[in-house]
C-alpha cells in the first residue's frame, strides 16, 4: 500500500530566509490590527459590555426579525440590536446595560417575555451586570497575561532565555493576529474567545517548542554550522510532523465548524485561524527570530569551551565545556 | 526497550478496561445507572461496578445560572437603623435626652449628653449591645461587633467595626444561603447547586427549568416566621389553624390565628448555653416594635406555649417562664449543640438578612441543549473519522496503533470526568474535539522521528527505540507548555470555560499516556509477533 506523504522526505527550503518577506509582513499585519482596535474596536459580548442578550426561535420555524425589532424597540431600553441566526427561524436580540443599577437588568427579560412568548422560544436568555461585566475583563486580561509569563518561565528553566523570548514573539505575533481576526470578522469577543486566545497560546508555543526543541538538538550536535543552515535544518527536519499536526487539528476544528453548532461555530473558526497563524509563525517568526536573539553568541561560547577542554583535557580538571 | 514484560502488559490492559468501564456510565440513561447504583449489592465495593456519569453542564441540559449579590450598604444601613432604635430606647428608658437628638454616621450613630451622671448611667447599657463576634458554642475571636467611644462635649458614639461589618456580611451569606436552599428545594427540580462565591455572592444553579423568572421571584422573597399562641383550651375553628409541627410526635398543633411578631421584627438569633443548666439554647432579639409587642404578650400570657411558626409549620413551641420585656429572650427545648445552632440558624432565616440582587443570569432552555448535545455528539464523530482516517493512510499500520491508543484516550477522558463527576459543557466538547487533533500529536512526533532515524542508517528496532526515548523529550516540553496555558484558563475561568479547560487538561494528561506507553506496547507486540524487515511507513 503506498501511503501518503503531506510533505516529501528530505526538504531543504531556505526558510530562515524569508523573514525578509515574512518579519516585514507579520509586523504591517500586526500594526493594521493595533489601527483597527484603536480606531474600529473589538466587537464585545456582554460578557465584557454587561446587557442582555435573548436568543429566541420561532414556534413556527418562521422567525420575524423585523416584528421582533419593532416590538422591541417599544420597550424603550435603548439601542436594541435585532439578528437573525441559524436556519430555523432564530432571532437574538441584544439590549445595552440599562441605567439603573443590576436590578433594571431584570426588568428587561420580564418586558420580552411577555411580549414574544407566545410565538417562540427562549432558547437562552443571558443578563451580566455592569459589576460583573469588569471583573470579568480584570480576570480575561489576567489571565492571558498570566499565561505568557508563566509560559516564559517555564521555557526559560526548560531552554535559555533565548529561546523563550523567541517563544513569546511568535505567540504574541499569534495573539495579535488572532485579535486581528476578530476585528475583520466582527466575531463577538466574549469569555469563550478568551479561552480560544489561551488555547492559541498553548498551541502556538506547543508548535514553536518542537522545533525549537530540534534546534537546541542541533546546535549541540553541529557546532560549526552557520546558525541560517541550522535553523533551516531544525524547521525542515520537523517540517512532516509541523505539516501533519496542524492538518489534524485542522481536520477537527473543521467539523466542529461544520456540524459543532452555532454555539459552537465562532470558537471553531477562530481556533481554526490561530492553527493557520501558529504553524506560519513557528516556522517563519519565532524560529528566525533566534538569529537576532544571539542564539548564537552563547552558544558558539559554549562550543568553544567544549574544544578548548577537548584540546587541553589535562589543564582542567572542572567541568568541561558550558554545553546545555 | 521493546521487550515488554507481561506484567507491564497486563498493567496497561487493566488500566484500559478499568478506563472503558468507568466511561461505561455514559452510555446509559440516567434511571439506568440508579438502577445500578441500587442494585449493587451493598458487600460489592462501589469501584467495581462505576455508575457515575459526567455532569452535564447547565448549557447542555438546560437550565438556570443566577449569580446574587448581598447588598452590603442596605444590610449596613439595616444595622444602622436597628442600632439606633436601640439607643433611642435605652436612652428613654434610663430618661436621657440628648441634645439634637441622634444623629447617623455611615457606620453608626452619635449623640450628646451634657450630663457627666447621665452618659455613666446610659454607657453600660450601651456597650451590651455590642456582641462578640464568631459562633458561642465555637469559639470566640474577642473583637466586637461594634465599638462604644466617647468624644469632648458629651459625645458618644457608636459605630460598627470593620470586622464587625465583614462578620455580618459573612454571616447574612451564610443565612441567605440556607434561605435559598429552602427555597429551591421547593420548587422541585433535581440536583439545584447553591454556593457561596467570593465574599459578597451566591451562586444558584438550577437545571431542567422552564421559566427562570418563577427562580428569580423565589429567590427574591421573605420567608415567613411568626410567633403565635398555641391554643391549648381548643378554641373556636375560625380562630384557630391546625398545623403541622416539627416535634409533637408529626402532630399537628392548634395554633392560634393571631399573630404576636413576625419575622420580620426579629434581628438576631444566636445559638448559647444557659448559663445556670449550661443546656443549648438559642437567644433571639427583637427590634423595638417587636420587643414592645412580644413584652406585652409574654406578660400577659405567663405559663402559656408559643409556637414558633416558620412557613406554617412549628418549629417548636416553648412554655413562657417570665415576661419577656428586653426585646430579647431565649429558647430552651433541650436542644442538642447542633439543634440549638440549627434553630438559631431557622429564625434568622425567617427573613433574608439583606437584599439580594441578580448580579449575572444564564438560562439555556432545554431545547438548545438538546440540540447542543446532538451537535457536539455528530462533530466529535466527525473529527474522529477524519483523523482516524488520515492517521491511517499516512501511516498505515502504525497509523492503526495511533487510532487505537486515540480512541483510548477518549474514552479515558470521559472516565476521569466520570470519576471526578465533573462536568461537560458546550466549550468542553470543543475541547474533546480539539484533543482529538492534538492527541495524535504525540505519536506523529515519534513516527517522524522513527522514520528519520531509520533513514540515517539505524537497524528497525533501534529506529524505533532512539524514535521513542528523542521524541519524549519534545513530547514533554510542548504538552507542559499547553497544560500551563489550560491550567490559568482553569483557574481564572468560569461555567463553562472552565468545562473546557478541565477536558483540556485531562486530555493533556491522557495523551502522554495513551499516545506514548499505550502505542509504545502495541509496536513492541507487533515487532515480536511479525519480526518485520522494513517500517511499514
Amino acid at each position: 500500500m503506498r501511503l501518503l506523504r503531506i510533505v516529501p522526505d528530505n526538504t531543504r527550503f531556505r526558510f530562515v530566509r524569508f523573514r525578509r518577506f515574512s518579519f516585514p509582513f507579520s509586523a504591517l499585519v500586526s500594526l493594521a490590527t493595533a489601527i483597527l482596535l484603536l480606531t474600529a474596536g473589538l466587537h464585545f459580548g456582554i460578557d465584557f459590555t454587561g446587557g442582555t442578550l435573548i436568543e429566541l426561535q420561532a414556534r413556527n420555524g418562521q422567525g420575524n426579525a423585523a416584528q421582533v425589532r419593532e416590538i422591541a424597540h417599544g420597550f424603550g431600553v435603548g439601542e436594541v440590536e435585532v439578528q437573525e441566526f441559524g436556519s430555523e427561524g432564530g432571532v437574538s436580540l441584544r439590549v445595552p446595560v440599562q441605567p439603573g443599577g443590576e436590578q433594571a437588568q431584570g426588568a428587561v427579560v420580564q418586558k420580552a417575555r411577555a411580549a414574544f412568548d407566545k410565538d417562540y422560544e427562549f432558547r437562552r436568555v443571558e443578563t451580566v451586570g455592569p459589576r460583573v461585566s469588569g471583573e470579568l475583563v480584570q480576570s480575561g486580561t489576567l489571565g492571558v497575561v498570566l499565561s505568557i509569563l508563566a509560559v516564559m518561565a517555564y521555557l526559560w528553566f526548560r531552554f535559555e532565555l533565548q529561546f523563550a523570548i523567541g517563544a513569546i514573539i511568535g505567540t504574541m505575533h499569534d495573539i495579535v493576529l488572532t485579535i486581528g481576526f476578530f476585528l475583520i470578522t466582527r466575531i463577538e469577543f466574549n469569555m469563550t474567545s478568551i479561552a480560544a486566545i489561551l488555547t492559541i497560546v498553548g498551541y502556538s508555543l506547543n508548535e514553536t517548542v518542537v522545533v525549537f526543541d530540534r534546534t537546541r538538538e542541533l546546535l549541540r550536535r553541529y557546532k560549526s554550522m552557520p546558525v541560517e543552515e541550522l535553523l533551516d535544518l531544525s524547521v525542515n527536519s520537523t517540517l512532516s510532523r509541523t505539516a501533519m499536526t496542524a492538518t489534524t487539528t485542522a481536520l477537527s476544528l473543521l467539523a466542529l465548524v461544520l456540524f459543532g453548532g452555532d454555539a459552537i461555530r465562532d470558537f471553531a473558526v477562530v481556533m481554526l485561524f490561530g492553527v493557520i497563524v501558529c504553524t506560519y509563525s513557528a516556522v517563519f517568526i519565532s524560529s528566525p527570530s533566534l538569529i537576532y536573539l544571539g542564539v548564537k553568541a552563547s552558544n558558539r561560547v559554549a562550543a568553544e569551551a567544549d574544544q578548548g577542554a577537548v584540546k587541553k583535557p589535562a589543564a582542567r580538571t572542572g567541568p568541561a565545556g558550558a554545553a546545555p | 526497550m521493546l521487550r515488554y514484560s507481561t506484567g507491564k502488559i497486563v498493567a496497561i490492559l487493566a488500566l484500559t478496561f478499568l478506563g472503558f468501564l468507568y466511561a461505561a456510565p455514559n452510555l446509559f440513561s440516567k434511571e439506568t445507572r440508579t438502577a445500578i447504583a441500587a442494585a449493587t449489592p451493598s458487600w460489592l465495593p462501589e469501584w467495581i461496578l462505576p455508575h457515575k456519569a459526567v455532569v452535564l453542564g447547565l448549557d447542555l441540559q438546560g437550565g438556570s445560572h443566577v449569580l446574587l449579590e448581598v447588598d452590603s450598604n442596605d444590610l449596613i444601613r439595616t444595622q444602622v437603623a436597628t442600632m439606633r432604635d436601640d439607643v433611642r430606647r435605652i436612652l428613654r428608658e434610663q430618661r436621657v435626652t440628648p441634645q439634637g437628638g441622634i444623629t447617623t454616621t455611615p457606620r453608626g450613630v452619635q449623640f450628646r449628653v451634657a450630663s457627666d451622671a447621665d452618659r455613666e448611667k446610659v454607657l453600660p447599657r450601651l456597650r451590651e449591645l455590642a456582641q462578640p463576634i464568631g459562633n458561642a458554642l465555637l469559639g470566640q475571636t474577642g473583637t466586637q461587633t461594634m465599638e462604644v467611644t466617647t468624644g469632648d462635649g458629651g459625645l458618644v458614639q457608636l459605630t460598627l467595626t470593620e470586622a464587625g461589618v465583614r462578620d455580618r456580611i459573612s454571616r447574612a451569606l451564610g443565612q441567605a444561603i440556607e434561605v435559598l436552599r429552602k427555597r429551591v428545594d421547593q420548587l422541585g427540580t433535581t440536583e439545584p447547586n447553591i454556593q457561596r462565591q467570593g465574599a459578597d455572592r451566591i451562586l444558584v444553579q438550577v437545571p431542567g427549568l422552564q421559566d427562570p423568572q418563577r427562580l428569580k421571584d423565589l429567590l427574591g422573597k421573605t420567608a415567613k416566621l411568626q410567633f403565635r399562641f398555641v391554643a391549648e383550651g381548643g378554641g373556636s375553628p375560625g380562630e384557630v389553624d391546625m398545623l403541622p409541627s416539627k416535634d409533637n410526635n408529626g402532630q399537628p398543633v392548634p395554633v392560634e390565628k393571631r399573630v404576636i411578631v413576625e419575622g420580620e421584627d426579629l434581628v438576631d438569633a444566636q445559638p448559647g448555653f444557659d448559663q445556670r443548666t449550661s443546656e443549648p439554647i438559642v437567644n433571639f432579639r427583637f427590634n423595638v416594635r417587636g420587643a414592645q409587642k412580644f413584652g406585652q404578650a409574654t406578660s400577659e400570657n405567663v405559663g402559656r406555649p408559643l409556637a414558633i411558626v416558620l412557613d406554617n409549620e412549628v418549629v417548636s413551641a416553648p412554655r413562657i417562664i417570665n415576661p419577656i420585656t428586653g426585646g430579647s429572650g431565649q429558647i430552651s427545648g433541650r436542644f442538642t449543640v447542633e439543634q440549638a445552632n440549627d434553630l438559631a440558624l431557622l429564625l434568622r432565616a425567617g427573613a433574608l438578612p439583606a437584599k439580594l440582587t441578580v448580579v449575572e443570569e444564564r438560562t439555556v432552555g432545554p431545547g438548545l441543549g438538546r440540540d447542543s448535545i446532538e451537535a457536539g455528539k455528530t462533530a466529535t464523530y466527525v473529527a474522529t473519522v477524519f483523523v482516524v482516517l488520515f492517521m491511517f493512510i499516512t501511516y498505515g499500520l502504525f497509523g492503526l496503533f495511533a487510532n487505537i491508543a486515540l480512541i483510548v484516550h477518549v474514552v479515558f477522558i470521559f472516565a476521569l470526568m466520570s470519576l471526578l463527576s465533573a462536568t461537560l459543557t458546550l466549550p468542553g466538547i470543543a475541547g474533546i474535539v480539539l484533543t482529538i487533533g492534538t492527541a495524535v500529536d504525540s505519536n506523529v512526533l515519534i513516527y517522524e522521528r522513527i522514520r528519520e532515524e531509520a533513514k540515517a542508517g539505524r537497524s528497525i528496532i533501534s529506529a524505533i527505540d532512539a524514535g521513542f526515548n528523542r521524541a519524549f523529550a519534545t513530547i514533554f516540553d510542548s504538552n507542559s507548555t499547553m497544560a500551563i496555558a489550560a491550567l490559568i484558563l482553569f483557574l481564572l475561568g468560569s461555567g463553562p470555560v472552565r468545562g473546557f479547560a478541565v477536558v483540556f487538561l485531562l486530555g493533556i494528561l491522557t495523551t502522554v499516556i495513551t499516545a506514548v506507553t499505550m502505542t509504545r506496547m502495541m509496536i513492541a507486540l507487533w515487532y515480536r509477533i511479525a519480526r518485520p524487515k522494513q517500517l511499514p511507513f
